[in-house]
């Protein structure tokens, strides 16, 4: 294992499995011991890549965009071990519970905002050290593109790219190999394919060129 | 202020700390062309007083913009999930009724004719296009007529599916209770979620019998005791001398469902099995 886990990230223990952990409280009726909480790797994907040792560039603290937030799985352990944490979603329905997980989390803004028109949270969301992007829709180097703007000068893109968004017939690999050539304005750090955990899901680390 | 300044500046410019609606108009409606350093920004013009009283505010408005949202397009939703079930409703009256004449005009033209909306389907393609002798010409119009009937019952279908896949995601406790389509007949009958989650069980029960009602009230019928919610097999299957009380016991249920899926939206499985206990009782010993 590389990469080394961000503070307030922690490998504990949950009924006899040594399991990656934040701090808070419980969202999806994952386990708990006193304020820890269980970060179920096989739904979520970020935490897969830290169960990985993927290196990510985290260490705690940082202030963060969320792009794709769903209900809050994920972003609700981002909160946890982060700074201010802007989650943009688009869908309503998922909103309602991501409201429940900001209400006992002080630096979750949610932001019911087309992830492809940054310019529609601009005047909110402030730059960030860190872009988490796990949108699973078509253009997703698109949507990483148009948000290059938040990122500052060494921050990173923490992306994962869901082959069959963008094309359920292409070969996997093809559509990741077009996702890196359609990325502008980054240079890669590292890529790492999630299967078994997420079938046909990359995860790209990046930073921003200038 | 003039509107490139409204375009590159942070939400809270022109705000007064005070006023929680023009705070919440401009996180929804603002824009900006690049993101800056915003929370320094609130302190310098002295929006704020320092950083972590501009977090407070800022989670306080976004949370509350985005619960509005969240309200408001669920209610164009449940608007919507209406006028499907009624338009379902429409179709397979309509097809039903057009099914009845083309079995009818079938029984004059040929030996042995069946019925309903099946035997429609049947002859929409069996007889010949448009032919120039007065007989042909007829039973192409009655095949073709048939051919309406299938594209209704198709398209009934079609609304089904769709209030079976999207009733879920607007009330998902009523659906899980009640069955997407009865949980969409039951909001259209009440006339929206909100409405149907302010109602008393007793009302829930009744919905749908409201003609029955007017019969009893004006003398000439007992009272009913169940609306729409009869089709459910918990008030249908269960034996003459208790389905009251299994009615009165889903309709609790529907209401409390109602009430969460409007106020909180959480999903509830121990409501499902609260209401199979209970009607397991009913149909045991009657209470
Ligand atoms: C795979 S889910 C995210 C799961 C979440 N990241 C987690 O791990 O808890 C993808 C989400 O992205 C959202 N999404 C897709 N396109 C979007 C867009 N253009 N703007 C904002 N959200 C979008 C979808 O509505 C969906 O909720």
């Amino acid at each position: 294992m590389t990469g080394t886990l961000p503070t307030g990230v922690e490998r504990r223990r949950f009924d006899s499995n040594e399991r990656l952990a934040t701090r808070g409280q419980p969202v999806y009726g994952e386990p708990t011991d006193g304020d820890w909480r269980a970060w179920d790797i096989r739904r979520s994907k970020l935490g897969a890549m830290l169960d990985r040792g993927m290196e990510t560039g985290l260490s705690g603290d940082e202030t963060v965009l969320y792009l794709g937030a769903a209900a809050g799985t994920t972003v609700s352990h981002v909160a946890d071990f982060a700074g201010p944490t802007y989650a943009v979603e688009f869908a309503a329905r998922p909103v309602r519970d991501l409201l429940t997980v900001a209400d006992s989390r002080p630096n979750l803004f949610v932001l019911l905002k087309d992830a492809r028109k940054p310019e529609a949270y601009a005047h909110v969301v402030e730059p960030v050290d860190v872009i988490v992007q796990d949108v699973a829709t078509r253009g997703q180097a698109r949507v990483a593109n148009e948000n290059r703007r938040f990122l500052k000068q060494n921050g990173r893109l923490l992306a994962v790219v869901k082959a069959r968004s963008e094309d359920v017939t292409a070969d996997p690999t093809d559509v990741f190999e077009t996702f890196r050539s359609q990325l502008e304005g980054y240079e890669i750090l590292d890529t790492e394919r999630l299967d078994p955990l997420h079938d046909d899901h990359l995860a790209v680390v990046a930073r921003p060129t200038w | 202020m003039n509107e490139d300044a409204v375009s590159d500046s942070g939400w809270f410019r022109g705000v007064d700390p005070g006023d929680g609606s023009s705070a919440r108009h401009a996180i929804e409606h603002g824009s900006a062309e690049s993101p800056a350093a915003w929370p320094d920004h609130a302190v310098e013009s002295g929006f704020v007083d320092n950083r972590s009283q501009y977090y407070e505010v800022l989670h306080d408005v976004t949370t509350a913009v985005a619960r509005t949202q969240v309200r408001e397009r669920e209610g164009t939703d449940v608007q919507r999930i209406i006028h499907c079930v009624r338009a379902m409703d429409d179709v397979e009256r309509v097809a039903n009724e057009l099914a009845e004449r083309v079995s009818a005009w079938a029984g004059a033209s040929f030996d042995d004719p069946g019925t309903g909306i099946e035997y429609a389907r049947e002859i929409a393609d069996e007889t010949a296009a448009d032919s120039e002798d007065r007989r042909g010409a007829l039973d192409a119009r009655l095949s073709s007529l048939a051919a309406q009937v299938r594209a209704l019952d198709d398209e009934g279908q079609a609304l089904r599916d769709t209030i079976e896949r999207v009733t879920p995601e607007v009330a998902p406790n009523v659906s899980m209770l009640a069955g997407p389509v009865l949980a969409a007949r039951l909001i259209a009958l009440a006339g929206g979620l909100e409405t149907l989650a302010k109602k008393p069980s007793g009302t829930v029960q009744l919905l749908g019998a409201e003609d029955a009602l007017f019969a009893h009230l004006s003398g000439r019928a007992s009272s009913p005791k169940h609306g729409i919610i009869y089709v459910h097999e918990y008030v249908s299957g269960t034996a003459p001398e208790h389905r009251g009380t299994a009615a009165r016991a889903l309709a609790g249920k529907l209401t409390i469902a109602a009430r969460i899926d409007h106020y909180s939206g959480d999903r509830r499985p121990e409501l499902q099995a609260e209401l199979d206990e209970r009607i397991a009782r009913i149909r045991e010993r009657g209470d």
